[in-house]
């Protein structure tokens, strides 16, 4: 179903966008498998409406949102972000989605707010990985994630309900998800039902799974190698075959180190990575 | 005498054959762009899966042989070997073309500092030594260093899933299971060592 959104940003990226069915094919989503095509294969019957997400917590105005509220609601925008995935490949996506600080200011944090916790749905009858470890990778589901309250209300983050002028599709996150372009990707959360606003620095999945591998931060850094592979470049998959992809340098904070850098001043980022 | 040159050609056509379908098939799921919109971590791991697979295969020939005192099956090991080494190379072809996008200086230090590439790196060290010294001239003129040298594909056996368990994000299961299968293939083989000369001999005679 095709959105409408008001203007695109494109956040001084001039990089080519990658083609939408690269983007649609090509997803981690392991509540479906942890095969990449696995998503676009088994998430297509994912009932996406009715949806609803709660934000809940240390706020004054706690309130369950259906996805047409909040499209009535916060306007959309169209956002072309680079996505780095932690694996060292990335894209550039035009997300369409609106500031994530919107909704949080809705719901008015309480003075002792300092983290937002996100939850994606649990549903195994509908989330084969769910209901098996061999589908699911091992992930103790529901897959969940963190962002401090200054990265969550950052104008750069934002709740994504579309790409290339559509709906998302299920296998990227459908109805809502979170995209924060300067983490890697695992942060940007799918298929969001909570938002829990609290005081203390949240579980995130991948980093109970590893947690030396990977931190709660997460921020795109060159400088920090995963154990297993270098972060120093990434593979971009644009719109050719398999030889055509470029190997480029990754930049600190996938470029928008600009604008995000000062979020953490005087924070040594090898120990958070 | 014919009679076993035909079940050795036939079984070695039937091992060709069988080792070079799922390459053939990975090709043509490449060509029809039914492997998603990335497909190079597909393609990586399905080589090295195969690389896996053929090598459980030339483990099991002599146990096997052994087993059902079937002496001329033996005769087929070396290809499934060179298949394993074939799979090998394309393994690390795909990983240095599609993934590093031959940026050989990152591929060198990869080995360096990623200890699952490290690992998979000695164990194709060890793997080329094998396929370099695997025709028959060569083995004669080797003589009973050929056969210390043709041990290392225990260590092989060992250090692949090895290199598979490290290299998966999560889910470890799948590399469990493989590395126990080597395991149980390495356990079968060492108790019947002895006797397999023995046996081994008669049967060729």
């Amino acid at each position: 179903r095709s959105l409408s959104f008001e203007k695109t940003l494109r956040y001084g990226i001039n990089d080519e966008l990658t083609p939408e069915d690269k983007i649609v094919s090509h997803n981690n989503f392991y509540e479906f498998g942890t095969d990449k095509t696995d998503p676009a294969k088994n998430a297509q019957s994912l009932i996406t409406d009715p949806w609803s997400l709660t934000i809940e917590g240390d706020v004054a105005n706690p309130r369950v949102w259906t996805v047409e509220d909040i499209l009535k609601e916060f306007p959309l925008e169209e956002r072309i972000y680079r996505m780095r995935c932690v694996e060292a490949w990335s894209m550039v996506i035009p997300w369409l989605g609106f500031s994530l600080a919107n909704l949080i200011e809705k719901a008015e944090p309480g003075a002792s707010a300092k983290y937002v916790a996100f939850e994606t749905l649990y549903d195994p009858e509908q989330m084969p990985g769910q209901k098996s470890r061999f589908v699911g990778g091992g992930i103790n589901y529901p897959y969940v994630e963190g962002l401090r309250l200054d990265e969550a209300m950052h104008p750069l983050t934002i709740l994504s309900l579309g790409l290339y002028g559509k709906t998302l599709p299920p296998q990227n996150g459908a109805p809502i998800r979170l995209v924060v372009p300067w983490k890697y990707g695992f942060k940007s959360i799918k298929s969001i039902v909570k938002i829990r606003i609290t005081d203390k620095m949240p579980p995130t999945t991948w980093n109970q799974l590893a947690s030396n591998e990977y931190g709660f931060y997460a921020n795109v850094n060159p400088n920090v190698s995963h154990p297993r592979w270098s972060q120093a470049s990434e593979r971009r998959i644009g719109s050719g075959g398999l030889l055509s992809a470029k190997r480029i340098p990754t930049e600190p904070f996938n470029g928008y180190g600009d604008q995000v850098a000062s979020l953490y001043e005087g924070m040594d980022l090898r120990q958070w990575y | 005498m014919v009679l076993t040159k035909h079940k050795v050609w036939l079984t070695k056509s039937a091992l060709h054959i069988g080792c070079a379908l799922p390459l053939i098939w990975l090709y043509i799921q490449i060509e029809l762009d039914n492997l998603g919109g990335d497909p190079v971590q597909y393609i990586i791991h399905f080589l090295g899966m195969g690389v896996l697979h053929t090598l459980v295969l030339t483990l099991l020939i002599s146990p096997l042989a052994k087993r059902f005192k079937v002496g001329w099956l033996l005769r087929s090991r070396r290809a499934i070997g060179l298949w394993s080494f074939a799979y090998l190379v394309l393994h690390i072809f795909s990983f240095l073309a599609f993934d590093l996008l031959f940026d050989w200086s990152l591929l060198l230090s990869e080995i360096i500092k990623r200890p699952y590439i490290t690992v998979g790196m000695i164990a194709s060290i060890i793997m080329l030594a094998l396929a370099l010294t695997s025709p028959q001239l060569i083995q004669r003129k080797m003589g009973r260093r050929w056969q210390l040298l043709h041990k290392l594909v225990y260590l092989v056996a060992i250090l692949g899933p090895i290199h598979f368990w490290w290299s998966v994000k999560s889910g470890n299961v799948e590399p469990a299971i493989y590395l126990l299968i080597f395991m149980a293939l390495l356990w079968w083989r060492r108790p019947v060592k002895q006797i397999s000369r023995r046996s081994g001999l008669a049967s060729t005679k």
